[in-house]
């Protein structure tokens, strides 16, 4: 479970251009599940994800994960849950890397190298045997259909391609938490309901999906589990879809 | 321990396969790199060959030569001298020796006339080194007609070419009797180009020099050591002078690496800024781009160093020769026996593999330590 508390983002602290991004928001996201976070532009969605994704730090408020205490070795022996937002630099890099798989809005894909080695990039540092996880990531090119393309540039790639590449590349790591910032918004009607299948697939095996936007393809789907719905920053409601 | 492993060899991986993207702009970096590495390394190599052989060929030089002075200009040395010399404690001999210089009109050629120590040198023959036979077109039996100083011609028969071996010391050389050294020059009889002596014990030649300079004070005593310094700072001053001229080259290298490697692309900033948002640590990029600056540099340093090793002892430096060995028409042509100064390569090495991987580096600094977060705003 992921355990938000009081959490306030604010950019150009102390000067005439201060914003607030995220405003106290309070919140709990089941594990397990998609929830989806609904809102117009700007209205702090993405913020919300990257501090989540351990991307970034609040200016106050504490965030609690459920379930990767492993990944912090200082961690009191028992405890359950890890507060994220003192941890340092490295120790939110580890648990970024282990528990978080990323999608995002441009797919953010390297170009000029194979989708077979964009699918491996989060695991280069790792320090695991390279056979091991480019097994993995054939696996997941296998998984969606696009192991044919393994070799093949990214330049060179349809935008369900992409997008595929950037899914598996964000399983790459075997994370237990997927985040994806508005994953449909360069892709049409079918591409959109077909990553939500997938999303679903994910969701079957066991992870939890947290999915920043605003398309009604997304949000309306039978397959989430929860809605929360921002505005300006705050979250405005908050309800389960089952 | 094998993880730290593994994740260099993860990340040197994705380095090549990085590299390979920009394969045009990559290479081409490479071969000047490589071009430049080159130039150097030769010169290196062809100095301290050059230095190590001028020093083998020295080692048998007379321990001191003894030369006369006469309006501050060199002059004949008195046969006289000898015999005065030889009588000083601690000298073992005194050889008065016949030697000058030979303007050849017919190729524009300076050879260097010796009369051999050797009583046995008949009149009318000569030795000659590899370079003057091949500039007279001669071989053994031949004859090589000298034009005496009265200009008439001395004909000597070719009875020995000096081999190949010997062409650094030998190739301009002309060995000829004593009489005949006396007719072609109008040789004064009972006197000497110089003096070589020779001393028991090496640490009374400055003694003996200066008891010489005291008997004869129109004398000039001239050690080996002294000699010895002279060639290395000739060696060192045609090296020097090479450097000068490469130097040009080397500054438009040096500004155009500088601005290759410290350039970064938006391009390149958006890739480290997804590489961050996928959980590489700014250690991680920096180690990546560390890769980079040591696969290009340390690529053209090994392949650089290695022909220049070929250039310089294999094909005897063709690129350098001219410049390196003098201005001369009769070229010694030798192979250099390959001496590596550890020293210098390790001088090279830090004056280009580290400078430019450092400049590879750094400028990623900035754009590594960006939030994660950033690459989600792209």
């Amino acid at each position: 479970m992921i355990e938000l508390s009081g959490i306030t983002k604010s950019f150009n602290g102390g000067k005439p251009n201060q914003f607030t991004a995220v405003d106290n928001v309070t919140l709990n996201v089941n594990p397990g599940q998609i929830t989806v976070f609904k809102g117009p532009s700007g209205s702090g969605k993405t913020s919300l994800l990257t501090m989540i994704g351990c991307m970034a730090r609040p200016t106050s408020g504490r965030i609690f994960l459920h379930g990767v205490a492993a990944a912090v070795p200082f961690q009191q022996e028992g405890a359950d849950a890890v507060e994220i937002t003192s941890l340092p630099e490295r120790f939110l890099n580890g648990i970024r890397r282990s528990t978080f798989g990323f999608i995002f809005q441009q797919f953010n894909l390297v170009k000029g190298v194979s989708a077979l080695e964009n699918v491996m990039l989060p695991a280069y540092p790792t320090g695991e045997a390279r056979a091991l996880f480019r097994a993995r990531a054939m696996n997941l090119l296998e998984q969606f259909s696009i192991s044919r393309l393994a070799g093949q540039r990214i330049e060179l790639l349809s935008g369900g391609e992409l997008q595929r590449v950037a899914i598996a590349r964000s399983l790459i790591n075997n994370p237990s938490i997927i985040i994806a910032d508005e994953p449909t918004a360069h892709l049409d009607s079918k591409l959109s309901q077909e990553l939500m299948a997938i999303v679903g697939g994910l969701k079957g095996e066991g992870k939890s999906v947290l999915i920043a936007s605003h398309d009604p393809i997304v949000f309306d789907s039978p397959l989430i589990d929860a809605l929360v719905e921002m505005r300006d920053g705050a979250v405005v409601a908050s309800r389960s879809c089952r | 321990m094998k993880r730290a492993v593994e994740r260099h060899l993860n990340i040197l991986e994705f380095t090549l396969a990085s590299l390979l993207r920009r394969r045009g702009k990559n290479l081409s970096l490479l071969v000047i790199y490589l071009l430049v590495i080159f130039m150097l390394a030769s010169l290196v190599f062809f100095v301290s060959a050059l230095k190590r052989e001028a020093a083998i060929i020295l080692n048998d030089a007379p321990d001191m030569v003894v030369q006369r002075l006469m309006a501050g200009r060199q002059d004949l040395v008195p046969a006289g001298y000898a015999a005065e010399i030889a009588r000083i404690r601690g000298v073992t001999a005194v050889r008065p020796r016949l030697w000058g210089y030979y303007y050849d009109a017919l190729n524009g050629a300076n050879y260097t006339i010796m009369a051999g120590d050797d009583p046995a040198t008949a009149p009318g023959l000569a030795s000659v080194g590899a370079g003057v036979a091949k500039a007279r077109n001669l071989a053994v039996g031949d004859l090589l007609p000298l034009i005496s100083y009265d200009k008439t011609p001395l004909m000597l028969e070719i009875d020995t070419i000096f081999p190949n071996e010997s062409d650094l010391i030998a190739a301009d050389l002309i060995v000829i009797s004593r009489a005949d050294f006396l007719q072609l020059f109008n040789f004064p009889s009972g006197q000497a180009t110089d003096l070589a002596v020779t001393v028991r014990n090496p640490k009374e030649l400055p003694t003996v020099a200066a008891k010489i300079v005291s008997q004869f004070p129109d004398s000039r005593p001239v050690l080996k050591s002294e000699i010895q310094r002279t060639y290395q700072s000739i060696f060192d001053w045609r090296g020097g002078m090479t450097l000068m001229v490469l130097t040009a080259a080397l500054l438009s290298f040096i500004i155009f690496a500088w601005d290759k490697a410290t350039g970064l692309s938006a391009e390149e900033r958006k890739e480290i800024g997804i590489l961050k948002s996928i959980g590489w640590e700014t250690s991680d990029v920096l180690l990546l781009k560390f890769w980079e600056g040591i696969v290009i540099s340390l690529t053209a340093f090994l392949l650089g160093t290695v022909l220049a090793y070929g250039h310089v002892f294999f094909l005897s430096a063709p690129l350098f020769a001219q410049a390196l060995k003098g201005w001369s028409v009769i070229y010694p042509r030798f192979q250099l026996v390959p001496v590596v100064d550890g020293y210098q390569l390790a001088v090279l090495f830090f004056l280009t593999v580290v400078p430019y991987t450092t400049a590879t580096v750094i400028p990623c600094w900035r754009a590594a330590t960006i939030d994660p977060d950033a690459a989600m705003r792209y």
